[in-house]
């Protein structure tokens, strides 16, 4: 556990702490992007350590909350063939489509198989080649380029039973969406695991627009530091991106990881949920990897037309518009056993996050 | 005629097979006076005063043999168990088998000399049972129940209700060792490390307890759900506040390294031989003493306290610098694990 707790020293957070209250003057409002992010600010009570002059918001770097109703459908409505075989991550198996779950879809008796890896899945084609064995893909630009490698695994293999349902989606395209966002964000905690595929060239829009970028790693210390980052930045009015995570990221990313994206999929657009239709931030399999294509080959469309539960408040959540506790569902109907919106069914969905970790609005609890 | 390698429905069938099961595998493993006579019920000695502890409890796990014991031995020590942390002396215990068609008899074997000995280590007699079979498919390989009698001495009062502000927390040694033992098996993880299961029996250990402190206001043994989903039990039944130090926490540090790798809470991983008890705090060091004499409580610790947290949570001093909430898992975190 070395390497490990070393980035959990209280002390040194304490110092962090001290330095952010004596350069802090503005009042500002920082963005983490991920649900990873979220997960350490609340488990490891980073709030209570940060003076009033900043407010941290929570941002869509969730990949299960923002996959779309009409894809969890269309995966559903594959596995009603029963020559189909889906395999897909656990975390997506209780995430509410427009009717119902994976989980509710398995319990009537769709064949549906967890797995850790995508080359799982193409060891389950393999083995059921009377089959057709569907990947689940979900997931930012961290998970892609593993689903691409499953698809050249299974072409390497010669397993032509192995097909993808892409729900992948990309970062650029989300940032731009939120710097169009009618609410303030002065600066950004930037995903570390996503910018060590990407590099950080896409973060130039923000910095252009004077929202200082910091690539931050995931350990509480990380956080602190990145936030004090930021703030020096505010204060000496410029924006750069600095990558406060050098352990693991380059600007210019994985470029093999890169690369294999580029061969195995076309960017086209999709649906976030909570958000809608963001053009060219989702991949499918193309060109000489088209026939992978679980749409393509089954003659699937995903629909676009989404629309939240009555009081739901995810899309502005995801957004950093509001705050679950804000939301009246939070805590009353809406809970992790009983998910009413996205961002309480994933692990690292904020509502999911705040309800486990927070003491912010527990104390009305009505369960 | 050569005898079956395999289970068939006819060793459900109440015929032939079925006695030969009993006299091949059961009996040479469970066997005591009272299982001997083979009466349709077991009759038994009640006890002369004190009340009677009764629990049952089913095991479906999957793998059934895992490093640390097999479904035999954990079938026994989780009814022991519970009859244990409720203050009562398991005595009987009752065993029913549900097999699937084709299961190896060498594996049932195997069980139910696992099982024999687990009882005898307890202090419990196995004193009536019952086999079904069912066809391939319909059950996977083996299934289960146990119950168990206990006896209660006059005056054991173990209840949350009795919880009071300032009454320490002890848990008996490290968390989590048995989720992790059996998540490290499943197909597609297979992990290599030397985490073994936890499962043992606490009879003995709660015997020293209650006789070192007869005022122990109650014990709960952590196991589905993990240590969260007990303290939060208790909180909730008792209407008062924890607060745990994450700190104290006894956790072995590969399960810490196998939590941190699959982003498993220890807070969250099942027990099979741990139990959590609440004392008084001007005797906890004398109970903390105590366990730590015994075997099954040599990695003892106070965790927490009652107190400092509002009516029915749960909260955790991190070792960072905050406190945060601590709240059962949803769902399942690892399937069959008991």
């Amino acid at each position: 556990m070395k390497y490990m707790t070393e980035f959990r020293d209280g002390e040194i957070a304490e110092k962090i702490a001290r330095a952010i209250k004596k350069q802090s003057r503005k009042k500002i409002r920082v963005m983490e992007f991920c649900g990873g992010h979220t997960i350490s600010l609340l488990k490891y009570g980073i709030p209570d350590l940060l003076p009033d002059t900043i407010e941290m918001v929570s941002g869509p770097g969730c990949p299960v909350c923002v996959t779309s109703r009409g894809e969890i459908d269309t995966a559903i409505q594959l596995t009603e063939n029963p020559d189909v075989i889906l395999a897909s991550f656990g975390d997506m198996i209780r995430v509410p489509g427009t009717s119902e779950s994976l989980r509710q879809a398995k319990a009537k008796g769709a064949d549906i198989r967890i797995v850790y890896s995508p080359d799982d899945a193409v060891k389950i084609a393999d083995e059921n080649r009377g089959k057709d064995v569907i990947f689940f893909a979900v997931g930012f630009e961290t998970t892609a380029p593993v689903t691409a490698s499953s698809i050249k695994l299974a072409e390497a293999m010669g397993v032509d039973n192995y097909f993808v349902l892409s729900a992948h989606k990309t970062t650029p395209g989300i940032l731009g969406a939120l710097l169009a966002e009618e609410v303030r964000l002065d600066g950004f905690i930037c995903p570390g695991h996503v910018t060590a595929i990407t590099g950080t060239a896409m973060y130039k829009p923000l910095t252009d627009a004077c929202k200082p970028c910091v690539v931050s790693g995931f350990e509480p210390l990380d956080i602190m530091s990145s936030i004090l980052s930021v703030v020096q930045q505010v204060e000496k009015n410029v924006a750069t991106t600095e990558i406060n995570y050098r352990r693991v990221v380059s600007s210019s990313g994985n470029p093999t990881a890169q690369k294999i994206m580029g061969e195995v999929f076309s960017p086209v657009d999709a649906v976030w949920r909570g958000i809608g239709v963001i053009p060219n931030s989702g991949l499918k399999p193309d060109g000489a990897y088209k026939r992978f294509d679980a749409c393509a080959k089954f003659g699937l469309k995903i629909t676009t037309d989404e629309k939240e539960t009555r009081g739901c408040i995810c899309d502005k959540i995801l957004r950093g518009l509001k705050k679950p506790v804000d939301c009246k569902l939070f805590n009353t109907v809406c809970a992790p056993e009983e998910p009413v919106g996205a961002c309480m069914v994933s692990d690292e969905g904020t509502c999911s996050i705040y309800y486990r970790f927070g003491k912010e609005g527990r104390e009305v609890a009505a369960r | 005629m050569p005898r079956a390698d395999y289970i068939t429905l006819a060793h459900g069938g109440g015929g032939g097979a079925s006695e030969e099961l009993i006299e091949e595998v059961f009996i040479p493993a469970f066997s005591n006076a009272i299982l001997d006579t083979m009466s349709d019920s077991a009759i038994i000695d009640a006890p002369e005063n004190g009340k009677l502890a009764f629990s049952t409890d089913t095991f479906v796990i999957d793998p059934i043999f895992f490093p640390g014991g097999d479904i035999g031995s954990l079938a026994v020590h989780g009814t022991v168990n519970d009859i244990a942390v409720s203050g009562g002396v398991p005595k009987y215990m009752s065993a029913g088998f549900v097999l699937e068609e084709g299961f190896p008899i060498s594996d049932l074997k195997k069980i139910a000399a696992s099982m024999g000995e687990a009882a005898k280590s307890c202090g419990v007699s196995i004193v009536t049972g019952d086999t079904k079979v069912v066809a391939r498919g319909s059950a996977d390989k083996v299934f289960i129940n146990t119950s168990a009698i206990g006896f209660a001495p006059e005056g054991i009062k173990l209840s949350p209700k009795r919880v009071e502000e300032g009454d320490l927390i002890i848990v008996s040694g490290t968390i989590g060792d048995h989720g992790i033992a059996i998540l490290t098996l499943r197909k597609g993880l297979e992990f290599k490390t030397e985490i073994v299961s936890d499962s043992q029996p606490l009879n003995r250990l709660v015997e020293a307890m209650l006789e070192a402190e007869p005022d122990i206001r109650m014990m709960r043994d952590p196991t589905r759900g993990g240590l969260s989903a007990t303290l939060n039990e208790i909180a909730k039944a008792s209407g008062k506040g924890i607060v745990i130090d994450e700190k104290a926490l006894p956790i072995k540090q590969s399960v810490s390294a196998v939590c941190e790798i699959l982003g498993l809470d220890p807070l969250n991983v099942a027990n099979e031989g741990k139990l959590v008890a609440f004392a008084p705090q001007e005797s906890a060091g004398k109970v903390l003493e105590t366990m730590r004499d015994n075997p099954a409580g040599r990695q003892a610790a106070i965790i927490g306290r009652v107190g400092g947290a509002g009516p029915g949570r749960v909260e955790m001093k991190t070792a960072f610098v905050g406190n945060r909430i601590v709240e059962p898992l949803v769902g399942d975190q690892l399937p069959r694990i008991c």
